[in-house]
């Protein structure tokens, strides 16, 4: 197990190593190749109506004139350690890990990025819970009363739910809740640390909108899962020992089914972490997703360079927990 | 009264393609101590049978009439709840293949355990002594520690083993094996056979072993019911069935055995045809399309008139039109030699039973 999880971190250094080294050159490299030079680069950072001894100066500063694989390396090293800028006179110091400066505040990324997570935890975590004990019950439910009415209409509605954007699901949910009958008015974020009862009511609109999307596909495949696993043998095991038909299906069926959907379930998660852009715009959910869509709006290479990270991050740490959460589950798979 | 006994039992599937009839009138008994072998082709209506007495049939389209009568109470018409409480208890089963019956997330202690302490109201120290001693008493070697496996830590005869460890909890009266031995290597099939042997003497409980391996029911069955499209084609005891057979798929079945006891003097005879759809059965008698013999019968009557399970001599009884005359007279053709005593048996599972040097023999070329 220890080997395990060891082998895992360096694996995931490594993909961590390659995805910035795509990210690094999609925004460095390939516009260097189509022409960009250094100093085009360093107005950038600089902001609007700048002149040209600020540009010179951001320029030497961002050490924009270096070969790439030294800027790369300072890239990453700033992760790291953090990075040291000349200033002219002074200098700026950037802590790890350290993403560089957005071209549009002229602030560090990481910060922003941190001031943004909190949201999209909230959001991704709420809607988690309710998706995954909604669609799993629904599911359960539905496989077991297999071809009743129940089981067709909410089969039908999960159809709509994972068919139908968010975007349009979303504002539904706010004009009949927040603006017809006003049972959640004023949709804004307040973090939790300011107001608990505000930030619960606030993101209960965004956590339905999100969960409905996740639930139906979830009740989808937790209603196949359970009417494979209902015919099993040994099922029908459970079932000869006389075990109450409740504990068949909850203790023998339901811990076969779910299994595979735990898989499915923190890769989900770790997506989601990176930012529910869909949600967090509808909801205006000052989250990573918002984050992202204003640094692409932008052009902002280091602020996407950062959240691409982060996102890559969730996803790559969501993949090893669930490896290892599967050799818990279940007792067949040896990790070594 | 025998412990279990079944009468004119009728199982109705309704599908799709129409009304599957998977048992049609059934009846026999089994006496405590005994064993009774059911054998016949795939979709017979052995594992349905089965399956019906230990009420895993229920549930919507499935139409069960007749009586299943456990120890004298009828297990038909108890509630759902009742037969639970029995199933485990009282009886129990055991299937075909151990691996995919046992489940896979569980340890083999906590799926014994699980049984008995459904049926048991006790700690888990008590049921885990339970499981560890029925571990022991069906051969698992250090059964303290391979209490903790998972069943895909087990051979497959060991998790045949723990399956039976598991069946036996309870000390059931009646134990279902279905096809106990068919997902096993040759040779654990006869240790597992051996093992049920040994336990039903020890516990005194009526067996019934379902199965298409007719060498297992030489081994292991005092009585044998052979089906045929979900009824009763003959009964009677291992003996008669084996060395005076009175049904013609009785004989197809024999003579499509391999035998070790015979010296081979032609080809194994396979039985022409496959078995019938259990939505249009054959009207008459269901084997007749497959039968040789319509015309020593005369007429229409193998296609148009069912045949009754009728008695032939000492309790053993065929479903057949051809007079017992006639029966005995094709029998005596058709053996692989005269059926004297002790010798018609079919050839064990495990070769042990080479024709003897001095034993007269006709067929012997």
């Amino acid at each position: 197990m220890i080997t395990f999880i060891i082998r895992r971190l360096i694996t995931m250094v490594f993909l961590l190593v390659v995805v910035s080294m795509i990210t690094f050159g999609i925004f460095f490299l390939i516009p260097r190749l189509a022409g960009q030079n250094a100093y085009e680069l360093a107005a950038q950072y600089v902001g609007r109506n700048p002149t040209r001894s600020a540009i010179l100066q951001m320029e030497a500063k961002l050490g924009l004139n270096d070969p790439l694989v030294v800027q790369y390396w300072r890239f990453l090293k700033g992760i790291v350690v953090g990075a040291h800028y000349n200033d002219g006179p002074s200098q700026t110091y950037c802590p790890p890990p350290c993403f560089g400066y957005s071209f549009r505040s002229q602030q560090p990324v990481w910060p922003q990025m941190m001031a943004a997570l909190p949201v999209t935890v909230s959001l991704a975590i709420g809607a988690a819970i309710l998706w995954v004990v909604g669609g799993v019950a629904i599911g359960v439910l539905s496989a077991l009363r297999r071809g009743s009415i129940f089981d067709r209409f909410t089969m039908a509605v999960a159809l709509a739910g994972v068919s139908l954007p968010i975007f349009f699901t979303g504002l539904i949910s706010l004009e009949l809740f927040s603006y017809k009958w006003p049972l959640f008015p004023n949709v804004q974020w307040v973090p939790l640390t300011t107001n608990p009862a505000l930030w619960a009511r606030n993101l209960v609109l965004p956590w339905i909108t999100l969960a409905f999307l996740y639930a139906a596909l979830y009740a989808r495949l937790t209603r196949a899962g359970m009417l494979e696993t209902m015919n099993e043998d040994f099922i029908r095991t459970a079932r000869a020992k006389g075990l109450p038909e409740r504990k068949v299906v909850f203790r023998h069926g339901l811990r076969a089914a779910l299994t595979p959907i735990l898989t499915i379930f923190g890769m989900d998660l770790g997506l989601l972490l990176g930012g529910a852009v869909l949600t967090e715009s509808t909801f205006s959910l000052p989250g990573l997703g918002q984050f992202t869509i204003l640094a692409i709006q932008n052009q902002d290479f280091p602020e996407i360079m950062g959240v691409v990270m982060l996102a890559a991050f969730f996803i790559v740490v969501a993949n090893m927990l669930v490896d290892i959460l599967y050799a818990v589950v279940d007792p067949r798979v040896r990790i070594t | 009264m025998a412990m279990l006994e079944v009468r004119d039992l009728r199982v109705q599937f309704k599908t799709d393609d129409g009304l599957v009839r998977a048992v049609d009138g059934l009846s026999f008994d089994v006496e405590r101590g005994r064993t009774l072998g059911i054998v016949g082709e795939s979709g017979s209506g052995k594992s349905v049978t089965s399956l019906a007495i230990m009420g895993l049939h229920r549930g919507k389209g499935t139409d069960i009439s007749g009586q299943v009568r456990l120890d004298g109470e009828d297990l038909v018409s108890a509630s759902a709840d009742r037969v639970r409480h029995l199933r485990g208890s009282k009886m129990a089963m055991i299937f075909q293949d151990p691996l995919t019956a046992l489940h896979p997330f569980y340890s083999v202690g906590v799926q014994i355990m699980e049984a008995y302490r459904v049926h048991n109201n006790v700690s888990k120290q008590v049921a885990r002594k339970r499981a560890i001693d029925l571990l022991a008493r069906v051969g698992i070697p250090q059964p303290a520690v391979r209490v903790d496996d998972y069943p895909h830590q087990f051979s497959g005869g060991m998790r045949q083993r723990a399956m039976i460890a598991m069946a036996l909890c309870c000390d059931p009266e009646l134990l279902i094996a279905d096809e106990p031995t068919t997902a096993l290597d040759v040779t654990v099939q006869a240790q597992i056979l051996d093992l049920i042997v040994d336990l039903q003497a020890e516990f005194g409980s009526a067996v019934i072993i379902i199965t298409h391996d007719l060498g297992v029911v030489a081994e292991v069955a005092d009585d044998v019911l052979v089906m045929y499209a979900g009824r009763a084609a003959e009964k009677g005891s291992a003996d008669d069935v084996f060395r005076r057979p009175m049904h013609p798929y009785a004989w197809g079945l024999l003579g499509s055995m391999p035998r070790l006891d015979v010296a081979r003097v032609d080809r194994l005879r396979p039985i022409p045809g496959t078995p019938p759809s259990l939505i249009n059965v054959p009207p008459g008698c269901p084997f007749h399309p497959r039968c040789t013999y319509p015309a020593q019968v005369g007429g229409d009557k193998c296609r148009t008139e069912i045949p009754l399970l009728l008695d032939t001599g000492m309790g053993h009884q065929a479903a057949c039109h051809l007079s017992v005359r006639q029966r005995q007279e094709i029998w005596a053709q058709l053996a692989p030699e005269p059926s004297e005593p002790g010798t018609a048996i079919p050839a064990d599972i495990v070769p042990a039973t080479t024709p003897e040097p001095g034993e007269p023999s006709e067929v012997e070329a």
